[in-house]
C-alpha cells in the first residue's frame, strides 16, 4: 500500500523562557492512501502540534524540526512556505476544533467559502457563489442560498463545523486533517458530523488523519490508530485490532476513562491519576510510568523503544499488556 | 414531546429545592421574544444527584441561573430549604446563595486570573466573615486537600499557571468554601479531556459523600451523567421529556429524544458500532416553538395528535415519566 504522507523522525522544539520544550519526539506516522488514521491523546501530548508541524505549518524562529515530510511525492521539510502553501486546498486541507474563531467573524460565509476556489481553481466570483451553494448542500446545510449570506454568528456550532468542512473540501484535497472536529460540539451534532465526515470521505476518496482526546470517536471512523503521550507515539495499529488487542498501558487507561452508558451508575469511573510530564524536562525513563499501573523499577529508569509485533502492532513499552509480567 | 405537568413531583418534605411551573423568557427585539424555559417544574429530595440533560439551547444553563434568580424567572416558583427564593428581598436573597453553589462549563475563564488561588478561596470567606485569618487560612488549606491539591504549591499560584482539571479543583474548592447544602454543576466536564473527567467526576461524587450534599448536574452527554445521578430529567426547547431513574432511563428509554440522545453517544468498539438512524437536524427556534409537542418536527413517531395537543408528563413504569403521545414500546 502506497502511502500519502509519510513522517520520519519528527521531532519538534520550542525555544521557551524555561528552555527547549519537545513538543513532538522523534514521531513515525504513515497515512495509506485513502484511509484514515486516528490521533489520540490527551491535551498537551503533542497531536495539534505533530499535524501542524506536517502541513508545514510551523516556521517560527523559536521552533526547531527535524525529521522528514514526504506528502504525495513533495519533501515538506525542504520547500519554501509559498511552495508549501501552493499544496493546500487541493492537496492538503484542514478544519479546526473551534468553528467559532476558526471562521472570520466579518465576512459573510458566501465570500469565505469562494475565495479558496478563485484562488486555488480561478473560477470567476459568479461561478465561485455557485458552486459554493452545492458544497453547502454537500455537507448538508438546509437553506444554502440564505446561508451564503449569513455571517459567522448567525450560525450554530455544528452548522459553523459544517461551513468549515466545506470550505476544506471546496478544492478536493487528498488529504483531510480533522483536528478535534466535534469536541466543541453537543453529541447529537457530534454524531451528525462524524457521520458527514464518513461519507465525504467515501465521496471523494480522501485521506483523513482524525485528531482527539476521545477513544470512542477514534472506533467507528477509522482504519488506523496512533496513540501519542508525550510527544511521543506508543501504540500504532489498525482500529480493529488496537481494540481487540491493546498492548499499551496508557491506552488501556485511556479507553477505562470513558464514562459509558453501560456503566452501573453510582460507581466510581476508573481514571488515569496525575496528568502529563513537563514537557521541557521528560525524564530518563518511560514517560507513563508515573502513572502506569504496572509500572516496575525499569520503567522509571530507561526509555522503552518502539517494539514491532509480527503484524506491524507497534507499541512502546517494557511490560505491555498480554505478556508475562 | 416535551411536554408540561406534575406528575413526576414527589412533594416530600425531604425536598431541598422544588421548583414550580418555572418560566423564562428573554425579548430581544420589539416582539421576539426567546421561550427559554416554559412552564417547567421539578423538586430535588436531600442528598440526591438530579442530572439536566439536553441538547445545546435546550435551557438546561437558563433553569439553573434561574433557581439561582440570575436573572429572577418570569414568572414560577423556586422554593430552596422552605422559602420561595423569587420573593425574597435582594438582601436576603444574598445570604440565601451562601449555601447554593455553582459550578461552571469553562474552568478557567470562571476564575479571575488576577488572584491567588489563596485570594480566590479566601474571597467568600471574606464577605461572610467566616473566622479570623488564622482560622480562614487553615480553612482554605482544607479546601485544597480535599479537592487534592497540595496547598503549599497552590496558594501563590493564578489560575493561568493551571490545567483546566487543576482549575476546576479550584472552582470546587470555592464553591465549597461556605459550606453549601446545594452545589449546581453547569457542564463541569465538558470542556475538560476524557482522562480528567473521571477524576473531576470523581471528585465531585467523593464531595457530595462527604458534605451530604444535594446536586444538579448540567450536561449534554448521558454517558457522563449515568455515573454521577440518582435521577435524570431530559429537556428539549425548555420543557421536560421524561423523568426517570438512571438505571431505567438508560435500560427502557421511554422518550424518542431520549433515546436519539443516547444513540449519539460514541462506542468504543470498532465491532459495535450502531447502524440505527441518527437523530437528524438541530433543534427549532425557541422564538417559535412547534406547536403542542416541541419535538414533533424530529420525530419519527410525531403524528397528528403530537401537533395538536401537548403531551403531559404521566408515568410509564415505576419512578419513569414520560410526556409523549406514543412513548417508545
Amino acid at each position: 500500500m502506497s502511502s500519502l504522507l509519510s513522517i520520519k523522525q519528527m521531532s519538534i522544539n520550542f525555544d521557551t523562557p524555561r528552555g527547549s520544550l519537545e513538543a513532538v519526539r522523534g514521531v513515525d506516522i504513515e497515512i495509506p492512501a485513502g484511509m484514515s488514521v486516528g490521533v489520540v491523546g490527551e491535551s498537551g501530548s503533542g497531536k495539534t502540534v505533530m499535524c501542524r508541524a506536517a502541513m508545514g505549518l510551523l516556521q517560527g524562529s523559536n521552533v526547531k524540526r527535524s525529521g522528514t515530510v514526504v506528502f504525495d511525492g513533495h519533501e515538506l521539510t525542504s520547500m519554501t512556505k509559498e511552495q508549501v502553501r501552493d499544496l493546500f486546498g487541493s492537496g492538503m486541507a484542514m478544519i479546526f476544533q473551534d468553528p467559532m474563531t476558526a471562521l472570520n467573524p466579518v465576512r459573510r460565509i458566501g465570500s469565505q467559502l469562494s475565495e479558496g476556489l478563485r484562488v486555488r481553481l480561478g473560477m470567476s466570483k459568479a461561478d465561485a457563489l455557485a458552486r459554493s451553494k452545492e458544497l453547502l448542500e454537500l455537507v448538508r446545510i438546509p437553506n444554502a442560498a440564505a446561508v451564503l449570506k449569513s455571517f459567522p454568528y448567525q450560525l450554530s456550532g455544528g452548522m459553523r463545523q459544517r461551513v468549515m468542512i466545506a470550505i476544506a473540501i471546496a478544492c478536493n484535497p487528498k488529504l483531510l486533517f480533522a483536528d478535534e472536529p466535534t469536541t466543541a460540539l453537543d453529541v447529537t451534532v457530534q454524531a451528525q458530523i462524524l457521520q458527514l465526515l464518513r461519507e465525504l470521505r467515501e465521496d471523494l476518496k480522501m485521506s483523513m488523519v482524525l485528531v482527539t482526546h476521545d477513544l470512542g470517536v477514534v472506533a467507528g471512523n477509522t482504519d488506523y490508530v496512533a496513540v501519542m503521550y508525550a510527544g511521543e507515539v506508543v501504540e500504532y495499529a489498525p482500529t480493529t485490532k488496537l481494540f481487540a488487542d491493546m498492548r499499551m498501558p496508557y491506552t488501556e487507561a485511556l479507553l477505562e476513562s470513558i464514562p459509558k452508558i453501560d456503566h452501573k451508575s453510582g460507581t466510581r469511573l476508573s481514571m488515569i491519576a496525575g496528568r502529563l510530564p513537563d514537557p521541557t524536562d521528560r525524564g530518563s525513563g518511560c514517560s507513563f510510568a508515573p502513572r502506569c499501573k504496572y509500572a516496575q523499577e525499569k520503567c522509571h529508569k530507561e526509555h522503552p523503544e518502539l517494539k514491532k509485533d509480527p503484524d506491524g502492532h507497534l507499541y512502546r513499552c517494557w511490560f505491555p499488556i498480554g505478556e508475562a509480567k | 414531546m416535551a411536554g408540561s405537568g406534575t406528575a413526576h413531583m414527589r412533594n416530600t418534605v425531604d425536598a431541598v429545592l422544588t421548583v414550580r411551573d418555572l418560566t423564562v423568557e428573554f425579548r430581544v427585539a420589539k416582539d421576539k421574544i426567546v421561550k427559554a424555559v416554559s412552564g417547567l417544574s421539578f423538586d430535588v429530595i436531600k442528598g440526591e444527584t438530579l442530572a439536566i440533560v439536553g441538547e445545546s439551547g435546550c435551557g438546561k444553563t437558563t433553569l439553573a441561573r434561574a433557581v439561582l434568580q440570575l436573572p429572577p424567572p418570569n414568572s414560577g416558583e423556586v422554593v430552596f430549604d422552605g422559602t420561595d427564593l423569587t420573593l425574597l428581598p435582594k438582601e436576603n436573597l444574598r445570604s440565601a446563595r451562601t449555601s447554593m453553589q455553582m459550578i461552571f462549563q469553562d474552568p478557567i475563564s470562571s476564575l479571575d486570573p488576577r488572584m491567588t488561588v489563596h485570594q480566590l478561596i479566601d474571597e467568600p470567606l471574606e464577605i461572610w466573615d467566616r473566622g479570623n485569618r488564622a482560622e480562614r487560612d487553615e480553612r482554605i488549606n482544607n479546601l485544597l486537600n480535599n479537592v487534592g491539591l497540595e496547598p503549599e504549591l497552590v496558594l501563590n499560584r493564578r489560575s493561568y499557571e493551571f490545567s483546566g482539571g487543576q482549575c476546576q479543583r479550584i472552582s470546587i474548592a470555592r464553591a465549597l468554601a461556605l459550606d453549601p447544602r446545594m452545589l449546581i454543576c453547569d457542564e463541569p466536564v465538558s470542556a475538560l479531556d476524557v482522562s480528567i473527567q473521571a477524576q473531576i467526576l470523581n471528585l465531585l461524587q467523593d464531595m457530595k459523600d462527604r458534605f451530604g450534599l444535594t446536586m444538579v448536574f448540567i450536561s449534554h452527554d448521558l454517558a457522563v451523567v449515568k455515573a454521577v445521578s440518582n435521577r435524570v430529567m431530559v429537556m428539549y426547547l425548555g420543557k421536560i421529556c421524561e423523568v426517570a431513574p438512571p438505571e431505567v432511563l438508560y435500560a427502557k428509554p421511554a422518550h424518542h429524544y431520549t433515546k436519539a440522545l443516547l444513540n449519539s453517544v460514541p462506542i468504543a468498539d470498532p465491532t459495535r458500532q450502531r447502524k440505527t438512524e441518527l437523530l437528524q437536524g438541530e433543534p427549532p427556534s425557541p422564538m417559535n416553538p412547534p406547536s403542542g409537542c416541541r419535538f414533533r418536527t424530529r420525530c419519527a413517531a410525531a403524528s397528528a395528535l403530537c401537533a395538536e395537543q401537548e403531551p403531559q408528563l404521566r408515568e410509564v413504569s415505576p419512578g419513569q415519566f414520560v410526556a409523549c403521545h406514543h412513548p417508545v414500546a
